[in-house]
């Protein structure tokens, strides 16, 4: 607790940190990380961006000296406050001092057996920190915005919230002073309230204390917010690094402009712009450029050696050959026409809709009194945070979760909430798309047999046909008739959403219920299958229910949006109309907090 | 015996599912959790009684016939079946059996019944051998518990290296065996070879089996071949999944000492699995107990099993089978009971 | 099961397992003798024509241990089957009927069951009931299968959260077609790992049953009887013990590397998720 209270970050010469040449591969081969230089000032908070797979975590760990089980840090020098250190083991009596580390998972990054203050203890204790360590970590709880009074402390990590744990953490990370905090992912399993409280702390703790923060994260709108710098990392190395305002005003690399083309946003609705392709991955990286087989102003040049990162002033610098190329961002407004078609009867019209979940305790309302209609080819998003009985509303229109009040009604018949109630057609005519690629699809089912199923048994297709009618769905959602003969493991998350797509469709279905399909996805393939989606329901008039928390998504795919908090719909409207204009204090709340990189680049933004 | 509980290490054994789940709402939860747990132990025990009679009453076997023999006059065999129910129903019976359980009267042997044995009550039969056995238990463990702690702990930290192939290969073979063929070496080696020990175990009426401790270090060698590498098997899966939690990384990122790390993070959090396995080790252990005692002619509980089944004097075999059930039943909560006090977040109760 | 070859324990595994089931199925053509026949004064060390020796009714050893395997294998192996018919069908079925107190009821069953020690259990029917072959095997997986059952139900309930088990519920799959087609191939990783250790436990538990003299039955040749009645000539032939003994033991931990083995392999390869 140094108290520097000064603004960020510090000018003077001696870097927090700074590391070099940094090599890291797997012990069986091929490199992970490779090429990589850090530079980071006193106060200084770098944002360390990349997808699943780019080696970020691997680059942070490697900061720390430590590597998991089958990977080992090759080469690299590291200078923590000006004295160099090896990245081995030795760095033990460096690790939670001068550098320390908050992980992704607060929930299991607690020792369960430990009672908070201990947890701090534990660490004041093996740094010999000197004074009353009890005095000091009850000090830390208060410096992280918690309770300090003896009986907070004395919980254990199961009695708090997420954001409380969290919060643990990083007095747990502080509690030694040290001059960098190495921060990976540390909100991406938290709601999007609590991530913003989380973030505007760590910016006061680095403004109040002055310690540099390396923030590791896949998501840009997150950094832009905190970062003074950003480093974007793809296959292993960085390839663009500079002040944030301006790497997001102005990519320079084709890649971070691709990955800004494809984030959803909810205060500026544009049209996401994939990148072709998908990432490569470790031992598949071709010698020239990395990105090069999904790039679009590519020549022969780039295939033929990895260019370097080059200094192009203004404290940029990008790995790329034909930067000066790279057109600027663009903005292309959403138009949204309305594709439902009004005076018609509702596709799908849920009344009063009451759903229970059965625990041991007993049975806790998951949503009461849901009323609402979808109209032949519309829209509609219900949004929501964990827990918020988004899901169980859906489940229970595709007939998996039985209902104890209301009614369901298809195209004027009653539908039942079981499936095992329905008729054939009525099966048929609602489809769910699930949330988890991993286990959207039986891995021991070729993508063809997955297809071709429903369409035999709800549309009475027969063998041969079935399999036919799976080979043109593949198409139908891009990606190469051939795989069809191809097992779920042998696709990426992205392919496999696809297939699942394919999957519903193959049911020629009126309703499609899209369970949070992108939510597992990196951003560049989410824009790939969000865009898919809203092709389709231009050529199919079918009907969507798109259950999300992220409101950029809302914003780009939705028509109309209802807000549910707590197991009732809070808000509810045309999409502009709520995001714009949101009357219900919930709904302002969740928009105020919800990350964007809107602004940054018109205003200076923070780093100024 | 038992290997199919190698399975699931964490799996809680007998009735008891997760104590996770079990505990209630509450003030007292650690209280409320025990008589809710001893009120699940006796359903189990009724339910094993069922289970227990229903097994040996499925056919209409002839029991007095049988304990009799062939020779027996019809009105011999008529006398007996009368004066041990044998003509009621099976419903009957179980109620004249349950009747004599409250009582504490676990029944009169057939077999003493029909040879006019002066006190024919199976609980007067069954008390020495209990004894017995319990005491060749007890060492087993108390050598047990410590062992497998030890040496699954030293193959867990030391997972992949040779130590750990040692314990590992080594659990692995010897746990392999049945405990007849583990004792039949070990008195092949121990008395034929080296002529160290005795073949047999034979503790005479009225002495204690303490008195000749040497004749116990063959049965007790094989309990322990046959459970140890059972329970060090157990204890090392609890330590290799709690070395790969998160909290462990972060404390070693957190520059916390190794040592430290291992004991207050690893070793503290895989207390509690290890506790579950040694009470399956000791479940495992009672199972091997029947088959050691025949081998070495060890007067306990098993021995007696085995001969009542011989001469199918059910009353005694049902008996027998009770008492271990509720020695089984009492380890599992106590075991449970453990894990609760380990275990902050089932000790709390909150959230 | 290859993949339970790609470890030097699983190769040997298969390797001894080979030589155990060729004495075994083989042995009973090669025997030089009878078992049921003298061939010499009881008790007595290897002899010419009985290179094992005799046994305590001066039958040849040799010609016993050669026959002494079929019977414990075939009964194991049955009772095995056996277990996964009882244990596949009710713990699929408690963990994917709708009906939650089906799956009640049919678990508290199976948790009473493993209360007490399968041996335990086998005895108390052996004493109700009488022993014979069917017996054995019937008793064996009633013992066995409670188990089993309660590993099924958990990896059934695993794998019954997925998106594709609920794309099958929602377009009406029938339960046998559920099972079948899209529970059963996911957790078949799983089977066979717990059917190894399950074998395993199945041998004991015959081979047990025989020693304590309560499964085959004089005159019969069986490993774990020939053990128990050779105790008397333990010193004038201690082959008669030591040789059935070694084949039990070759046939245990052979089949327990292989199990071991393959466990060891699912779950480097995180197949069977």
């Amino acid at each position: 607790m140094s108290g520097v209270p000064s603004s960020p970050p510090v000018a003077d010469g001696t870097a927090a940190l700074s590391v070099s040449g940094l090599r890291v591969g797997l012990s069986s081969g091929p490199a992970v990380v490779d090429e990589v230089d850090i530079r980071l000032g006193r106060g200084e908070i770098l944002g360390l961006v990349g997808e699943s797979g780019s080696g970020k975590t691997t680059t942070a760990l490697a900061l720390l000296g430590y590597s998991g089980p089958g990977v080992e840090i090759w080469e690299g020098s590291l200078e923590l406050d000006g004295t160099g250190v090896a990245m081995d083991e030795s760095m033990r009596s460096s690790r939670g001092a001068v550098i320390s580390y908050v992980s992704q998972n607060p929930g299991r990054a607690l020792n369960p057996a430990l009672r908070i203050i201990d947890a701090i203890e534990d660490l004041l204790r093996a740094h010999g920190a000197p004074g009353s360590r009890e005095e000091v970590a009850r000090k830390m709880l208060d410096t992280v915005g918690l309770e300090s009074t003896q009986a907070f402390a004395r919980r254990y990590p199961h009695q708090l919230s997420g954001g409380q744990q969290q919060r643990v953490c990083i007095a747990v990370a502080l509690s030694c002073d040290p001059a960098v905090v190495v921060l990976d992912e540390p909100t991406t399993g938290l709601d999007v309230v609590t991530q913003a409280r989380i973030l505007e702390e760590l910016v006061r703790l680095r403004d109040e204390q002055g310690i540099a923060m390396v923030y590791v994260t896949h998501d840009l709108a997150v950094v832009s917010n905190i970062a003074d710098r950003i480093a974007v990392m793809y296959a292993g190395r960085i390839v663009e690094e500079g002040p944030a305002a301006s790497l997001l005003a102005t990519p320079r690399h084709p890649y971070t402009r691709g990955l800004l083309a494809s984030i959803p946003d909810h205060v500026n609705p544009r049209r996401l712009d994939p990148m072709p392709g998908t990432a490569v991955g470790v031992g598949e990286r071709p010698t020239g450029c990395s990105f090069a087989p999904r790039c679009g102003q590519r020549t022969d040049a780039c295939t033929a050696a990895m260019p370097a990162l080059e200094e192009i002033g203004d404290g940029r610098a990008v790995r790329c050959l034909h930067w000066e190329k790279t057109p600027p961002s663009e903005s292309v407004p959403l138009i949204r026409s309305s594709r439902s078609r009004a005076g018609e009867a509702p596709l799908l019209a849920v009344e009063n809709l009451r759903a229970e979940h059965r625990t041991r305790e007993g049975r806790v309302l998951a949503a009461a009194d849901i009323s609402f209609e979808i109209m032949p080819g519309a829209c509609v998003a219900l949004v929501g945070e964990s827990g918020s009985g988004k899901t169980t509303i859906a489940r229970a229109i595709a007939g998996l979760h039985e209902i104890s009040g209301g009614t369901i009604t298809l195209a004027g018949e009653s539908l039942s909430s079981l499936s095992y109630r329905r008729t054939v057609d009525q099966r048929r005519a609602v489809q769910l798309v699930f949330q988890n690629p991993a286990d959207a699809l039986n891995p021991r089912h070729t993508v063809g047999d997955a297809i071709a199923r429903p369409a035999r048994i709800l549309r009475g297709l027969g063998r041969s046909a079935s399999i036919e009618e799976a080979r043109r769905l593949l198409e139908r959602v891009r990606l190469p008739a051939r795989i069809a003969a191809r097992f779920p493991s042998e696709l990426s998350g992205g392919e496999r959403q696809r297939v699942g797509i394919a999957r519903a469709l193959a049911a020629e279905p009126d309703l499609i219920l899209c369970d949070e399909v992108t939510s597992a996805l990196d951003v560049s393939v989410q824009a790939a299958v969000l865009a898919l989606l809203d092709e389709l329901r231009d050529e199919l008039g079918v009907g969507l229910l798109f259950i999300t928390h992220d409101l950029g998504v809302v914003a780009t795919v939705a028509d109309e949006v209802m807000v549910l908090e707590k197991g009732a719909i809070c808000e509810r409207g045309r999409t502009e109309q709520v995001l714009r204009h949101p009357q219900h204090p919930y709904t302002q709340r969740l928009l105020a907090a919800a990350p964007t990189v809107a602004g940054v680049g018109s205003d200076s933004g923070r780093a100024g | 015996m038992n290997a199919e509980l190698e399975q699931d290490p964490l799996a809680p054994v007998g009735v008891a599912a997760p104590p996770a789940a079990r505990v209630p709402r509450g003030s007292h939860p650690v209280l409320r959790f025990l008589l809710r747990r001893c009120a699940v132990g006796f359903l189990t025990l009724a339910a094993v009684s069922v289970i227990l009679f229903a097994a040996t009453n499925i056919l209409p076997g002839d029991v007095a016939q049988t304990v009799l023999g062939k020779e027996a006059t019809p009105e011999r065999v008529a006398a007996l079946r009368s004066e041990l129910h044998l003509n009621e129903s099976v419903v009957a019976r179980y109620g004249h059996w349950v009747e004599g359980l409250v009582q504490g009267n676990l029944g009169d042997s057939a077999v003493q019944v029909a040879q006019n044995a002066p006190d024919p009550s199976v609980g007067s039969m069954i008390a020495t051998p209990l004894v017995n056995s319990l005491i060749l238990a007890l060492i087993a463990s108390i050598l047990i518990i410590p062992l497998a702690l030890v040496l699954g702990t030293i193959a867990a930290l030391r997972a992949g290296k040779s130590t750990d192939y040692a314990v590992s290969y080594g659990s692995l073979i010897l746990g392999s065996l049945p405990e007849f063929v583990v004792g039949t070496f070990l008195i092949l080696l121990f008395f034929n070879e080296l002529d160290l020990y005795p073949p047999v175990a034979l503790v005479p009426p009225g002495a204690s089996p303490l008195d000749n401790p040497e004749a116990l270090v063959l049965p007790l060698l094989t309990l322990l071949a046959a459970s140890l590498p059972f329970g060090a098997r157990q204890v090392r899966a609890g330590v290799v999944e709690s070395l790969k939690e998160d909290y462990v990384t972060v404390a070693r990122l957190g520059g916390i000492p190794e040592r430290r790390v291992l004991s207050r993070y690893a070793l503290r959090n895989a207390l509690p699995a290890s506790i579950q396995a040694f009470a399956q080790t000791i479940q495992y252990l009672f199972g091997g107990i029947i088959v050691v005692e025949a081998v070495f002619a060890y007067p306990g509980l098993g021995n007696l099993l085995t001969n009542a089944v011989l001469t199918r004097d059910v009353t005694l075999v049902l008996a027998i089978a009770l008492v271990i059930a509720a020695v089984f039943v009492v380890i599992n909560i106590v075991a449970d009971l453990l894990v609760v006090f380990l275990v902050p977040k089932l000790r709390t109760g909150l959230k | 099961m290859p993949a339970a070859l790609r470890t030097r324990r699983g190769v040997l595994g298969i390797i001894v397992l080979a030589f155990v089931l060729a004495v075994a199925f083989v042995g009973p053509f090669v025997a030089p003798h009878p078992i049921d026949v003298p061939v010499g004064p009881p008790g007595s060390g290897p002899i010419p024509g009985a290179p094992l020796g005799t046994d305590f009714l001066g039958r040849d050893v040799l010609s016993r241990v050669l026959h002494g395997g079929v019977s414990v294998l075939t009964v194991a192996a049955v009772s095995v089957l056996l277990t996964y018919a009882l244990a596949l069908s009710i713990g699929m079925f408690a963990a994917l009927t709708r009906r939650r107190w089906l799956d009640t009821l049919l678990m508290a069953t199976v948790e009473v069951l493993i209360v007490l020690p399968p041996l335990l259990l086998l005895l108390v029917l052996i004493s109700g009931v009488g022993t014979s072959t069917a017996v054995m095997v019937i008793g064996v997986a009633l013992v066995l299968f409670p188990g089993a059952a309660r590993i099924i139900r958990a990896a059934t309930l695993e794998v019954g959260t997925t998106g594709y088990i609920e794309s099958a519920i929602s377009r009406g799959e029938r339960m046998p077609a559920l099972m079948r087609r899209e529970v059963l191939p996911n957790i078949t990783p799983m089977v066979l790992a717990d059917g190894g250790v399950r074998f395993l436990g199945a041998i004991f538990l015959v081979a047990s049953l025989n020693f304590l003299g309560v499964g085959s039955q004089p005159p019969s040749a069986d490993w774990g009887l020939m053990i128990s009645e050779n105790r008397q000539i333990l010193q004038t032939n201690p082959l008669a013990l030591l040789a059935p003994a070694t084949m039990l033991a070759l046939l245990t931990i052979s089949v327990n590397l292989l199990a071991d083995s393959y466990a060891h392999t699912l779950g480097r390869s995180g197949a069977g998720r």
